[in-house]
């Protein structure tokens, strides 16, 4: 309540990856704050795995992840929209072809 | 941007979301979306966050170590939808501190119904039956909300609480199948909690004045009067099987519209605990805030220490 409540810092905020089970990738869950790598692991057991949602986490601190700008999506992905040739039915096969 | 280019752009978005599709952080949105957001998803925080402090009330004095560990769990569960709420929030760029800030400075709101005292054991199982129960049909539709991580909050946080509400209404079971005096208790929490319960789906429908952008934005899917209907006509059933009376003499089985009309509730003292008059706000604030500034120091460690281990490490590789 007096004045020595100048914080020094705030703890940085962390993404959280949770793997829910052995053959499927991590996936993003939420962020959460900690001092550090071995705090926001442990946090993150807390608050996102408490019902065994999860067999691995990741955290990442949220500083080092870049993201694409959906503002620019159209130069971004459109190159992918005029490569019909990348998809199997752009190729005229007969049908007596099998198998193919 | 031109008026008439945001104005482009907010058609292009209304579409969006009438198509069902989600909004996500980055995309562009309107500035009264975004704070629409920030204030309700805040405030849905704050609500879980002093959630906790009525119940954490009773954990040490649990009537059994079942009921300790259940009672527990759900009072981190709170803690959960907080932060969960809170990250969520974050993503519209508001920090934590402008949050917490704003709930400690008593600028942001949080759901009035945890300004009432929980004076007896029945109280713990009145508010997971009633109020996790109002709390539920509130959140449900949320999870078709069209900001992405607020509908994903809200996926995880439902699928949490119907454990909250059966927990609770264990408790009115046990009470209600108890000696005369625990009868008792449990119709008094009952007594208690009721009228408040109803509040919590808001004012009525002629006195919201949101409802209409919400519904555009589903942030609501249903009226404050059809959702309190809803919780009416599911809970009074709930209550004859516990053998505990609704207290309102009003209430009647309404054949033709095949619900339960009601009597009429006390909006003046909704509004006095909506301005900070009820029986525990100062109480619940204060503690929130205690809480907050005993532990900076142990914040302030914690930081202190993961900076020193930081440069230990980099001393080390050098
Ligand atoms: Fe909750
Ligand atoms: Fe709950």
């Amino acid at each position: 309540m007096s004045d020595k409540k100048e914080q020094k810092k705030n703890w940085p905020l962390w993404e959280v990856f949770v793997r829910s089970k052995n053959g499927l990738e991590h996936r993003h869950f939420g962020s959460l704050h900690a001092a550090d790598a071995a705090m926001a692991l442990e946090n993150a057991r807390d608050v996102y795995t408490r019902r065994n949602e999860g067999v691995s986490i990741w955290v990442v601190e949220s500083k080092h992840i870049t993201a694409s700008n959906p503002e620019h999506n159209g130069e971004l992905f459109e190159p992918a929209n005029d490569k019909v040739y990348r998809h199997p039915t752009f190729y005229d096969l007969p049908d007596e072809v099998k198998h193919m | 941007m031109s008026e008439k280019e945001i104005k482009n752009l907010e058609e292009i978005f209304d579409q969006k979301i009438a198509r069902d599709e989600k909004i996500e952080p980055k995309d562009w949105m309107p500035e009264k979306y975004r704070q629409t957001h920030i204030r309700q998803m805040s405030q849905h925080a704050h609500s879980e966050i002093v959630g906790m402090l009525p119940e954490g009330n009773w954990i040490s004095r649990a009537p059994s170590l079942r009921r300790k560990v259940a009672l527990l769990a759900k009072v981190q569960d709170e803690a959960g939808h907080g932060l969960y709420l809170y990250s969520a929030t974050e993503t519209l760029g508001v920090s934590r501190e402008e949050l917490y800030e704003q709930l400690h400075s008593g600028k942001a709101k949080y759901s009035s119904i945890f300004n009432y005292p929980t004076v007896t054991w029945a109280d713990i199982g009145a508010i997971g039956w009633l109020v996790d129960g109002a709390a539920i049909i509130n959140q449900v539709p949320l999870c078709n909300t069209s900001f992405g991580p607020y509908a994903r909050a809200m996926v995880r946080v439902c699928k949490e609480e119907s454990f909250h509400q059966r927990q609770g209404y264990e408790i009115m079971l046990t009470l209600s199948k108890g000696t005369k005096a625990q009868k008792e208790m449990a119709q008094d929490a009952l007594n208690r909690w009721w009228w408040p319960s109803l509040m919590m789906f808001g004012p009525t429908d002629d006195k919201s004045t949101h409802t209409a952008q919400s519904m555009k934005w589903k942030l609501k899917r249903k009226t404050n009067d059809e959702l309190r209907q809803q919780f009416i006509d599911q809970t009074v059933p709930q209550a004859e099987i516990l053998g505990l009376s609704i207290p309102d003499k009003d209430l009647k089985w309404n054949e033709e519209r095949k619900s339960y009309d009601f009597g009429e509730i006390n909006w003046d003292e909704f509004w006095q605990v909506v301005k900070g008059h009820g029986p525990c706000n100062r109480e619940r604030l204060q503690t929130r805030v205690n809480a907050w500034e005993n532990g900076a120091w142990v914040r302030d460690a914690a930081m202190a220490y993961a900076e020193k281990n930081a440069e230990r490490k980099i001393k080390k590789a050098v």
